[in-house]
């Protein structure tokens, strides 16, 4: 199996109406960011619920990491590529 | 690493189950966790963009411009929850094409129920009011189910699902106090679908092998037999306010259970439709594999765009 | 805080998604109803037979080319466009119905007569019981919608062209023609600039992109011409202020489009015009259309005095 290239994912961000702060709400694939910012606009404010939209590249996002006691096991937490089913093994390969 | 710190963040895991609060994605996790995670989200994704073709068969079709109108916007909500849980999916390190190369090579499964035709405008009706039903009955536990981002991706799917139900049911409302060739084709549609709904809910508790394991680690909150009693209780109901029979002699009013009873479903076509031999199968199958490797040179182009860099 | 309430105080933005009012199932993505407090009496000047003739060619216009592009559902090369191409669909839908609903009000003679009782409403009579001769749409919509090269080409002229249009018949005399237009003109910008943008992204993508796109470009090319022909009728709602001679927008809309063409680095066209005259206009359709209304029509046409 080949893994194809995919258009990255973002997070999406609503303000829902004035005074209110963006909640992330999503996330969806675009290619680059004004694609995501037209998809948003499809995808997550299809019944006007939103006057505001930031998207933000995934991998951009800086995160803490879950289990700060501890350290032993921060730096893997924000690595999904470090776990194996990031992987696609061809399903012949036994045993993996 | 050590067996102490394994056994550790397994002690963290657990505590966390058991007090009900959430995993998130960068949480340690089982292995076995995960990937029960990841089969059951994706499969519910998969129901959601196979779900689009039973109802989108009939959008072009539609008739009055007020219906078609709501069916459209009710099938690109499919859309929208097959993406959202796709997207809670990913969280766990699977892209959303390695997803749909399983659903197309039949690796994952989605709901059995779309593997039944729509044959009258009456059936759009049905798929809100019966399908969409039982969907709402498993769905909503969800919204509570100990993975983080599936149920927050479950919160907006339920809440667009009860519209969904309701336009379901006010379509067969309205063709019930139409014409006798209109009430025929709504119970004609009931009759078609009733099983196939009960079946939503997956074999009986005692030949659902993965219940248990998924129930301790909230991910699933209720019994198959369960939620499928729930639903008939239910039902029969709004089946006696639209004014249709459910094709089931057994069911009844149980005083001393204080439920309905009623007949089982026929597992063994369950069983086929499963494994591949459903009335469409092939033809879902199919037809997602078509769109997606005609959309392939159209995903190529924007990537490849993208890569240039230039701005508009 | 009990964490099983969790999902309750969720901080979302769709809470009270389900106090909505139903109107938002039916008018594609803007819920507010564009007639509100708008007078809906037939001006003075104007010929109410013109006014339908009129609204008939802009809303089947709209509800022809709504049929097409709703036909990407679940076919399109992604789940984001699926629903970008649906979206896009149910605004065109909206239209239709309100421009349909003129066209009654305005001439009810144009309404086909269904058997007695028939609960069918004005707007439904006019799209599923009028015959392929009494449709007024031109012939660019009718095609099929081909890959998705074609399906951005055809959307971007037809998008450009209608945009200039409403933008002038939002200062018609007609006030809810006017209204009909103002609330078009916000949802036709968005597809002009969601076909705009995948037009250059196509030109500029791969070269298998680009080939398919001009190829797309040359397949519509032909039929676009139709757009800025005036028909008769569209000449009357000219002089009586309450329409627009499409030929008279066919500069702004060329600026546009030359100025897509030379950011995508695509030339133009040079293939000949399809037919001559305002066709589709006077009911003169392609073959496509036959099948395109047995098929939006089949059912609706089998229950006259069904309730939907």
């Amino acid at each position: 199996m080949t893994v194809q290239p995919e258009w990255p994912l973002y997070e999406i961000f609503v303000r829902g109406k004035r005074g209110l702060n963006h909640v992330h709400v999503g996330s969806l694939h675009a290619a680059d960011d004004e694609m995501a910012l037209r998809h948003a606009r499809d995808v997550y404010t299809r019944r006007n619920e939103g006057v505001s939209i930031w998207a933000v590249r995934a991998d951009l996002i800086v995160a803490s990491s879950p289990d700060e006691k501890d350290p032993l096991f921060a730096p893997a937490g924000d690595k999904v590529y470090r776990h194996p089913t990031f992987y696609a093994i061809p399903d012949d390969v036994p045993h993996m | 690493m050590t067996a102490t710190a394994n056994a550790d963040r397994e002690a963290d895991f657990e505590r966390t189950i058991e007090h009900h609060d959430r995993i998130e994605p960068r949480d340690w996790m089982p292995e076995k966790y995960r990937a029960t995670v990841i089969r059951q989200v994706a499969q519910h994704a998969h129901s959601e963009i196979i779900g689009m073709q039973p109802e989108g068969n009939w959008i072009t079709r539609a008739p009055s411009l007020r219906r078609k109108a709501i069916l459209l916007a009710k099938v690109q909500d499919e859309a929208g929850h097959g993406l959202y849980l796709y997207s809670a999916c990913e969280t766990l390190g699977v892209s959303r094409g390695e997803l749909t190369d399983k659903l197309i090579s039949g690796k994952q499964k989605y709901s059995s129920i779309f593997n039944y035709p729509t044959l009258s405008y009456a059936d759009v009706g049905t798929i809100g009011w019966l399908v969409d039903g039982a969907a709402i009955c498993n769905q909503v536990p969800l919204c509570r189910t100990s993975y983080g981002p599936y149920g927050r991706a479950m919160i907006r799917v339920c809440k667009e699902e009860s519209f969904h139900q309701r336009q379901g049911y006010e379509l067969l409302m309205t063709m019930m106090s139409g014409t006798d060739e209109q009430r025929a084709m709504v119970q004609e549609s009931v009759d078609r679908f009733w099983w196939p709904a009960l079946m939503m809910f997956g074999p009986p508790d005692a030949d659902s092998p993965n219940t248990a394991q998924s129930m301790a680690w909230g991910i699933k909150r209720d019994t198959n037999d369960d939620l499928r009693q729930k639903f008939v209780d239910m039902s029969v109901p709004q089946a006696e306010a639209l004014g249709v029979t459910l094709p089931d002699p057994e069911l009844a009013w149980n005083e001393e259970r204080g439920h309905h009873d009623f007949g089982q479903p026929d597992w063994d076509e369950f069983a086929a439709v499963v494994s591949g031999s459903g009335p469409c199968n092939a033809q879902r199958i199919a037809h997602r594999k078509r769109a997606h490797d005609e959309g392939a040179w159209v995903r190529e182009a924007a990537l490849a765009f993208a890569a240039k860099g230039t701005d508009l | 805080m009990d964490s099983h309430d969790l999902d309750l105080d969720h901080d979302s933005v769709y809470d009270g998604l389900l106090g909505g009012d139903a109107s938002q199932w039916a008018f594609g993505t803007d819920f507010e109803d564009p007639l509100a407090g708008v007078d809906t009496t037939i001006p003075a000047g104007v010929d109410g037979a013109v006014l339908a003739a009129y609204c008939l060619m802009l809303g089947d216009d709209a509800l022809v080319y709504a049929h097409r592009l709703s036909e990407w559902t679940s076919n399109a090369p992604d789940l984001e466009d699926d629903i970008a191409l649906a979206n896009i669909s149910l605004d065109l839908l909206g239209q239709a119905r309100l421009l349909l609903a003129r066209a009654a009000a305005a001439d009810p003679s144009v309404v086909p007569v269904l058997p007695d009782g028939s609960p069918v409403p004005p707007e439904d009579a006019l799209a599923f019981f009028r015959d392929e001769s009494a449709f007024r749409n031109v012939r660019y919509v009718e095609a099929p919608n081909g890959d998705f090269g074609v399906t951005i080409a055809r959307l971007l002229l037809f998008s450009t062209h209608r945009l200039a249009l409403l933008q002038r018949l939002a200062a018609s005399v007609d006030p809810v023609l006017a209204a009909i237009a103002a609330k078009g003109v916000k949802e036709v910008t968005y597809h002009r600039d969601y076909a705009g943008r995948w037009f250059v992204t196509l030109a500029r993508g791969t070269e298998e992109s680009r080939r398919r796109l001009v190829a797309g470009l040359a397949t519509v090319w032909p039929m676009y011409a139709e757009l800025t022909r005036c028909s008769d009728v569209e000449a009357r709602a000219a002089e009586q202020a309450f329409g627009v001679d499409p030929a008279t927008v066919g500069d702004e809309v060329d600026a546009v489009v030359e100025h897509v063409l030379a950011t995508a680095g695509i030339e133009r066209p040079d293939v000949p015009a399809s037919g001559t005259g305002p066709l589709g206009r006077t009911g003169r359709h392609s073959e496509a259309m036959g099948r395109l209304l047995a098929e939006m029509q089949v059912v609706a046409r089998a229950h006259p005095l069904g309730k939907w």
